[in-house]
């Protein structure tokens, strides 16, 4: 791996900000390089945020918005449209929360088969855990399993430092469930 | 090598990474008053004092005004203070700035750089940073959260410096680095303070032997006290140089006063700051694919302003190309940084063709196409006359 630029949407509340945050907390106590940070702007609950995290071995990153991502993950289902997907790779990894299976998204949204599609629940995993739609921390158990970039174990500590107490522990379930919910359709199989 | 596999770096926005600077200098006074996007400095700092890992007087006051005489009237006292501030709360403290020069306070001030109303723009520039550049400070930029974390280090000891005793603003840009997580190491407080002991005012206020300073001073005298911060600021340079030498022979990291990147076969610089040079670094090898061959000359210290390091980057280069992210309306050159430079060129009698540009004004993004097209009309080295609004719309 040179460089992994994920990029996030959500709504504001559900995280998005503090899931990009939170992976690049990890990537950096596994002692890689990484950036994380949110499309400034005046933030309003229920209004859809960017955000984005770079990982990498280089020690210099770029400050700039990710324009080509390498992952898109998609915090609400009302942003499961093209135009978030924009930019896309192909090969890419596009990761959504959405009760539908892989192949029934990719039908649904009538995606391009460009790159590989992994779905997860998150946020049944997260009003099951959580008793709120706050599904940032689910999804990050998604996006482990489908990129593999690092350990869940990461995830889960910087997680509880993060949100020590009942809450982190109760967030650690979340990820745990997700991570072991999420199907992953690689680019070959969808082809 | 052997440092870097004991050393581990954590995430910290470059907000965090200077509360963490503040805590481990063991500060005695912080002075704070939120605003956008500073707040999370201050507030890190009150969460270090609550759960009892920094021992400080922490004074809430009514504005920024007052956040910065509390801060002066402190360091006066022989106090360690500090503030941090952004935007229209800078502009509030504007009359302050100049007395904290004039009084001689070695405090340090950090400032998330942002711009200024009207209208109201929450997003970056630098446009309250170079409204202060005229008062007396020594002026730092960073451009990583590390550099920020280091810079706060070194500031108090060049600012308590008895030669020096002046005060310190360490400038980075809000938001894109001020809310940026990236990774940070960050030392232990006896090592920092090892590196950065106490030096307390020399002349320190003290209700036993009470004086008055800053008094009325008629004009037989004020010329000669302003003359003498003229040659405090100068001559604060080599004790800013020797500072970063002995940071980075301590804790195996230093910056110098001015940083040329790629710069020994480049024919061209460009010339930023902040987080404009952190990027710029990304994305110079690319850049370099395209057969333009320029380099990064990243100002580190603006006040004293290192001229002798500029003159020795630029001496075989042909062109500077200045981005400004600030403007100084109906200057000659409307970038104040291309306006100084074209000062040092004249005073230099130098053979170097300046472009100024402005960019990134209240945030406007400037991406890597942008920075190939400004890198292309450095490399091309034609005369422009006029400043250069990049992508501004007419």
């Amino acid at each position: 791996m040179n460089t992994l630029e994920i990029r996030w949407h959500g709504r504001g509340g559900q995280g998005a900000v503090t899931a990009g945050e939170v992976l690049a907390s990890a990537a950096i106590i596994e002692g890689k390089y990484a950036l994380a940070f949110p499309e400034f702007g005046a933030e309003r609950r229920g209004a859809p945020v960017r955000a984005y995290t770079r990982v990498t071995n280089n020690p210099n990153i770029p400050r700039t918005p990710i324009e080509k991502p390498d992952v898109v993950v998609i915090l609400d289902k009302s942003l499961l449209k093209h135009e978030y997907i924009e930019g896309l790779k192909p090969g890419g990894y596009f990761i959504a929360n959405t009760p539908l299976k892989p192949d029934e998204l990719i039908k649904k949204l009538n995606l391009p088969n460009s790159f590989n599609v992994s779905t997860v629940d998150a946020t049944s995993i997260a009003l099951k855990w959580l008793k709120a739609n706050i599904v940032n921390t689910a999804i990050l158990g998604a996006v482990i399993r489908t990129t593999n970039l690092l350990k869940i174990e990461t995830i889960i500590n910087v997680i509880k430092s993060r949100f020590p107490g009942k809450i982190g522990e109760a967030n650690a379930m979340a990820v745990q469930e997700a991570f072991e919910n999420t199907i992953v359709m690689k680019l070959q199989e969808a082809i | 090598m052997a440092l870097e596999t004991v050393k581990k770096a954590i995430p910290l926005s470059t907000n965090h990474a200077i509360a963490n600077a503040v805590k481990d200098l063991d500060v005695d006074v912080i002075s704070a008053y939120p605003i956008t996007p500073q707040t999370t400095v201050v507030e890190k700092i009150s969460e270090f004092i609550a759960k009892g890992e920094l021992d400080a007087e922490y004074i809430h006051v009514e504005s920024e005004h007052s956040a910065l005489s509390a801060a002066i009237s402190a360091s006066l006292t022989g106090a360690r203070a500090f503030t941090a501030t952004a935007s229209q709360g800078f502009a509030l403290m504007h009359e302050m700035l100049h007395i904290a020069s004039g009084l001689r306070a070695p405090l340090v001030m950090s400032v998330a750089m942002r711009s200024l109303s009207a209208p109201i723009s929450i997003w970056n520039d630098q446009s309250d940073l170079f409204n202060a550049r005229d008062s007396g400070w020594i002026i730092l930029f960073a451009h990583t959260a590390q550099e920020a974390y280091d810079t706060i280090i070194q500031a108090y000891k060049i600012a308590e410096d008895q030669n020096v005793l002046l005060p310190v603003m360490v400038g980075y840009d809000g938001y894109v680095m001020s809310h940026t997580i990236e990774p940070v190491i960050t030392e232990s407080r006896e090592k920092v303070i090892k590196f950065a002991p106490k030096k307390q005012y020399p002349y320190k206020l003290d209700p036993d032997k009470p004086v008055s300073i800053g008094a009325i001073t008629p004009p037989e005298y004020y010329y000669e006290f302003k003359y003498q911060q003229v040659n405090a600021v100068n001559n604060s340079l080599p004790t800013i140089e020797k500072v970063d030498e002995e940071f980075g022979k301590t804790f195996g990291r230093s910056y110098g006063l001015m940083e040329c990147y790629m710069c020994e076969d480049a024919e061209a610089l460009i010339m930023t700051n902040a987080s404009y040079a952190s990027t710029l670094k990304a994305f110079l090898p690319d850049i370099r694919k395209e057969g333009i061959k320029v380099g990064l000359l990243r100002v580190r210290l603006y006040r004293p302003f290192p001229l002798q390091k500029f003159i020795e980057y630029t001496s075989d280069k042909k062109t500077v190309l200045v981005i400004d992210r600030a403007i100084s309306y109906g200057a000659p050159f409307q970038g104040p940084l291309a306006n100084e430079i074209s000062g040092a060129i004249v005073r230099e009698g130098l053979k170097l063709n300046l472009i100024s540009v402005v960019a990134g004004i209240g945030q406007r993004t400037v991406e890597y196409e942008d920075f190939l097209a400004l890198a292309r009309l450095a490399y091309e080295g034609k005369k422009h006359k006029e400043t250069i609004f990049y992508g501004v719309r007419e």
